[in-house]
């Protein structure tokens, strides 16, 4: 009796692995520095994390259907110079619709390769990756993007602002969490995304057309990574070129760590966000204590590896691979 | 010869191909558009193009290994930067403090080799005893091992200048300098590995159907464990022939250096899913991509442009070799 009760509270422990260790490091945290559960340091961790969170959101649903998506720190890069630049030029509230088009026909570009193409998603986002990149770089000629009269306008609204004490990018990422969250888990389409990634000839079989499924999914992670930029574009009212590089690492430990599996078929939008939300308060925390920025990374490395290999040895039952 | 045949050569010459097209492509548009005065196709041109080759070129030999056993290997830039410090600042060390300028090479160097072959053999170790997805494992490392360059020195570029050093990497034989000669005689021996050896052999099968490799007596784990060794060797490697000549090395040094070097071997045609692939051809994507860099330069395309023309030309390359694989095949067209 004791023993398979101890062996189900390892199996919940394993299976929610990830909150338990979320919980430990906070309680850790708090424990350590007494500012770091003060509400305006909890605020402005979520509030830094929020561009992170959004794109991890849509990336999320590339990854349950079984794809990766590397391309999103350069296509971010892409929509915050786009927002800027067209923002003087034809005023914001053309200036954002417009942008959202570009990014997402970018999204859909990735999607009809890897969807109708069967092209391999590591590769055609890798490629991607440069390609916007070098894209960003023609379309701002190499230069930094400003906007020229930053107070005589609404658009910093959207970065900067609050309502009723919550930072504005808090609300973005909490509506957009939610409302992904229902779509993944609640709507048809969403078990389709689940079936695509878990078996794609059995989804094929039972009548999923998983080209177009897969589309819906680049859209959906376009559409994210458009948010971000925007969000970055407001909040900072004027940036360089590379100002996503490197986040589609990011985003994906996020993710991994939020315990989808790079092979499709798990996840879920509420762990990816406890995912984001543990590499922000590592960082916060790590900071607070007196640490420097660096020693996150190598802190980062460890979680996701043990986080990963925990789940793994929780599904096959013994810790160590079986491989001789 | 029948069509299977035909096309499996045009695969296998594809990449040879593609740069002799670049050649002409570069050489005609240039006397055209170029404002200098020396030809695109001077011979000095080519043996620096070689030269630049190098470091992202010794990498991709490893990834070509590491691919063609089914992994991936994303923290190769991180272990780059972190052997350039552990090379120069190697020689300020007090043990060593005795040594000539001269004396002290081998040991600077060895320090840097153990380094990379040490990180190699973690992430190793970790996806031989874990089970965890090389790509997950790596992308870690990748966080973690920067973590490590930004722990040794912070945020400073290190720096050292040893003459002795720099003349020895600038040696030149033949008009080919110590970079070129070791990405050549690399190539050679891993190309050499891969096909006349046992664990050449091995590596192919572990990558084509690891079930069936272990069923077969391979033993998988130390097997893949001694190429993530390899890969953190070459890196080390390629590491030493770029620093030792520019003795100085900032802490963002070789980020995207891995996505340069899978690129290169994908390019070269290796599976992302392992089991075929070949060294020789990498090197041809190596040089591809370094001839793309210097014609675009050449014929006076910004600089920008590049990224934009190797990320569709990536793309591209990947559709026509679905094209080619999907004819005959009958396979489920889902």
């Amino acid at each position: 009796m004791a023993d398979e009760r101890l062996k189900a509270i390892g199996a919940l422990l394993a299976r929610q692995g990830i909150l338990v260790a979320f919980v430990i490091f906070m309680i850790g945290f708090a424990l350590l520095n007494d500012r770091f559960l003060a509400v305006d340091n909890v605020l402005g961790v979520v509030r830094s994390s929020a561009i992170l969170g959004v794109m991890a959101i849509g990336v999320t649903f590339v990854v349950i259907s079984g794809n990766l998506d590397l391309s999103v720190g350069s296509m971010m890069s892409f929509s915050t110079i786009v927002v800027l630049d067209l923002h003087d030029k034809i005023g914001p509230e053309l200036a954002i619709p417009a942008m959202f088009l570009m990014t997402m026909a970018l999204g859909a570009f990735i999607g009809v390769l890897v969807g109708y193409f069967k092209l391999n998603s590591l590769i055609v986002t890798l490629g991607m990756l440069s390609a916007i990149h070098g894209l960003t770089l023609t379309y701002s000629g190499g230069k930094n993007m400003d906007i020229a009269d930053k107070e005589g306008t609404w658009f910093s609204v959207i970065g900067q602002s609050s309502i009723l004490g919550i930072p504005v990018p808090i609300l973005v990422f909490v509506g957009l969490a939610a409302l992904l969250a229902m779509l993944l888990s609640k709507t048809p389409f969403g078990r389709k995304v689940y079936a695509v990634g878990g078996n794609g000839v059995a989804a094929t079989f039972s009548g999923i057309r998983r080209p177009r499924v897969v589309l819906a999914t680049y859209l959906i992670s376009s559409f994210c990574v458009a948010v971000a930029g925007l969000l970055q574009a407001s909040r900072s009212m004027g940036s360089q070129n590379t100002v996503g590089q490197g986040l589609e690492l990011e985003v994906l430990a996020a993710v991994i760590l939020g315990g989808a599996s790079l092979l499709g078929g798990s996840g879920t939008v509420f762990k990816t966000v406890i995912g984001v939300l543990i590499l922000g308060f590592i960082q916060n925390g790590l900071l607070l204590v007196g640490l420097e920025f660096y020693v996150q990374y190598v802190v980062t490395w460890l979680i996701i590896i043990l986080a990963v290999w925990l789940d793994i040895a929780a599904k096959r039952g013994r810790l160590l691979s079986p491989i001789a | 010869m029948n069509t299977s045949n035909r096309a499996k050569l045009i695969k296998r010459g594809a990449i040879w191909g593609f740069i002799v097209l670049e050649l002409i492509f570069f050489s005609v548009a240039g006397s055209f558009l170029s404002l200098s005065e020396t030809r695109f196709m001077d011979l000095d041109n080519m043996l620096l193009l070689l030269k630049q080759s190098a470091p992202i070129g010794i990498i991709a030999l490893g990834m070509t290994v590491i691919m063609i056993n089914g992994n991936i290997d994303l923290s190769v830039g991180a272990v780059f930067a972190l052997c350039a410090i552990v090379m120069l600042d190697s020689q300020t060390w007090p043990i060593f403090a005795g040594l000539s300028e001269t004396a002290i090479i081998p040991f600077a160097w060895g320090a840097a080799l153990l380094t990379g072959m040490a990180l190699g053999a973690i992430n190793g170790l970790i996806v031989w005893k874990t089970g965890v997805d090389a790509f997950i494992v790596t992308l870690g490392a990748m966080l973690g091992y920067r973590g490590l360059v930004f722990m040794y020195n912070g945020e400073q570029p290190t720096f050292l200048l040893n003459w002795t050093l720099v003349d020895m990497i600038e040696t030149s034989v033949f008009g080919l300098e110590v970079p070129a000669l070791v990405l050549l005689g690399m190539t050679f021996l891993i190309w050499f590995m891969m096909t006349r050896t046992v664990h050449g052999r091995n590596a192919y099968a572990v990558g084509d159907n690891r079930e069936a490799a272990v069923n077969a007596g391979i033993r998988v784990g130390p097997h893949m464990l001694l190429n993530f060794i390899l890969i953190g060797f070459l890196t080390a490697l390629s590491s030493i022939v770029f620093y030792s000549a520019s003795g100085s090395v900032n802490p963002n040094d070789g980020s995207l250096y891995e996505l340069w070097a899978i690129t290169a071997v994908v390019l070269g045609g290796t599976k992302l899913t392992g089991g075929s692939g070949s060294v020789i051809n990498t090197l041809g994507g190596v040089i591809a991509i370094q001839l793309l860099r210097k014609g675009l330069g050449h014929i006076g395309a910004d600089t920008e442009t590049v990224n934009l023309v190797i990320g569709l030309i990536l793309i591209a390359v990947l559709f026509l070799d679905r094209q080619l694989n999907i004819k005959g095949k009958g396979e489920l067209r889902t």
